[in-house]
């Protein structure tokens, strides 16, 4: 199929001059080889190329935008939180001050609780240690009756136990006797007439 | 047809018919497959044929399961669309307009890009656009393609040839300026536009073909032990060659499509 040099030089279009010419062929092929690609590039390559151009950047475009609410989602949860902190602290330091206001409180009432309770007890002292002399007044004089009535009746020789049970002499005697018109000393000799006179 | 391409990928006899060297030429870029004449069918055709296959293919099967999350392969896709899409097409032309121009300038910058390359892939070994007329054909889609576009967005051919003219000139110069910008604007810019990567795939191109056959020529045919070496260093030079060539087929395609971009956008610009 090749012709060697030596031939190709008897055509026109082998000499030099003729590399400036447009060679008719070449030229038809030329065009219908760049209307070819042309074509097939107009129909299939570049529109779906830049089909897929605009997919990728509504791709990228939707990243962001995602990206950017990611972000704003972010920043209100720091912002919820924060605000939360703030309530948080104000409400520890509330309850500190409520609780250093009832500690107070509590100090107070107790300190009141305690005055009123040491009152109470030193008044139901009292009342028990008057309660105990009455009834150690009550128990002695009627030891102090007996012991007299014996001591009595001793002296005079004679029991006077159930007679002065009933006359309410030694009581008498010691009515009189508190009231000091008895002198102790006398009371062997006074006693007779003012028990007379008592009954 | 593998055995055809290899040996049609060096062509060129480094001895000429009396034994002496041949110097490689701008009519070894002449490589018909089929016939001679104008319209024979050329293996720079064959190759811009298979690259139109290979693109297609590649670009088309990848579109066809795109996700937002690329594969290996579609992110190797994507690297080469988004560039043309977003340095290329955005940047110049601004986000409101781009898109409705990318089809033309993705074709416009992988068909030149995969072509170029060809010039250094093994096997292939040939620049598709040192072939005068392949530069002409994607000059003239940008000069009709930017013409186009200046018509409909100035709203007819007379505004459009009136917008052509810069603003805040005063009269007595500005039938030259304007003379200049016609220039610029039908002759100028399409001529440069196809001249430029023309030239330089041909150079390019030749470059590598004068160091690889003197290489061989001296390596093989050389009198003595050092012009033997200097083949050696030729082969050098041409690996060092060959990466530089990389770089350049690359920038001419980039810079092919950017002024493809540029072109359009001063057609769509409000003002001049």
């Amino acid at each position: 199929m090749h012709i060697p040099t030596q031939v190709t030089a008897e055509s026109p279009w082998a000499q030099a001059g003729h590399v400036i010419v447009p060679h008719y062929a070449e030229l038809i092929i030329g065009i219908i080889a760049f209307a070819v690609i042309y074509a097939l590039y107009a129909k299939f390559v570049v529109p779906r190329l830049e089909q897929m151009y605009d997919e990728r950047t509504a791709a990228i475009e939707g990243g962001m935008a995602q990206a950017e609410e990611a972000q704003a989602q972010a920043a209100a949860a720091k912002q919820k939180y924060e605000e939360q902190l703030t309530h948080a602290r104000a409400e520890a330091s509330r309850i500190r001050e409520d609780a250093k206001a009832q500690g107070a409180t509590i100090i107070a009432e107790a300190r009141e609780q305690a005055g009123t309770e040491a009152e109470r007890i030193v008044a139901s002292a009292h009342k028990q240690t008057e309660a105990e002399r009455q009834q150690a007044s009550v128990q002695l004089r009627s030891e102090v009756g007996a012991i007299s009535t014996n001591l009595a009746s001793r002296i005079v020789g004679e029991s006077l136990d159930d007679e002065t049970r009933r006359r309410g002499i030694v009581d008498r005697f010691l009515a009189d006797l508190e009231s000091g018109d008895v002198k102790p000393e006398k009371v062997g000799s006074t006693g007779t007439p003012d028990a007379g006179a008592g009954n | 047809m593998s055995a055809t391409l290899a040996a049609a990928a060096a062509p060129h006899a480094a001895v000429a018919a009396d034994g002496g060297f041949k110097a490689p030429g701008v009519a070894d870029f002449w490589q018909p497959l089929v016939g001679q004449g104008a319209f024979a069918f050329t293996r720079p055709a064959l190759v811009l044929i298979l690259s139109v296959g290979l693109l297609g293919w590649f670009f088309v099967s990848v579109s066809r399961k795109l996700e937002v999350v690329p594969s290996k392969r579609q992110f190797k896709a994507e690297l080469v669309y988004g560039f043309v899409r977003d340095t290329i097409g955005r940047d110049v032309i601004g986000s409101k307009d781009f898109r409705r121009f990318l089809p033309l300038l993705f074709t416009l910058f992988t068909v030149i890009l995969v072509n170029n390359l060809g010039g250094i892939i093994p096997f292939v070994q040939f620049p598709t656009f040192s072939r005068i007329a392949f530069p002409i054909v994607a000059a003239l889609i940008v000069y009709v393609a930017y013409h186009v576009v200046g018509i409909r967005s100035k709203g007819g051919v007379g505004p459009y040839m009136k917008s052509i003219m810069p603003p805040g000139i005063p009269w007595w110069i500005g039938w030259f300026v304007y003379l200049l910008e016609l220039v610029t604007f039908f002759i100028t810019r399409p001529l440069t536009l196809a001249l430029r990567l023309f030239g330089n795939m041909l150079a390019g191109h030749l470059l590598l073909l004068v160091f690889t056959v003197g290489g061989e020529y001296m390596l093989l045919h050389g009198g003595n032990i050092g012009i033997r070496g200097a083949g050696v260093v030729s082969f050098l030079f041409t690996i060092v060659m060959t990466l530089f060539e990389l770089v350049i087929e690359f920038l001419q395609a980039f810079i092919f499509t950017m002024l493809a971009a540029i072109y359009i956008a001063g057609a769509l610009a409000e003002e001049h």
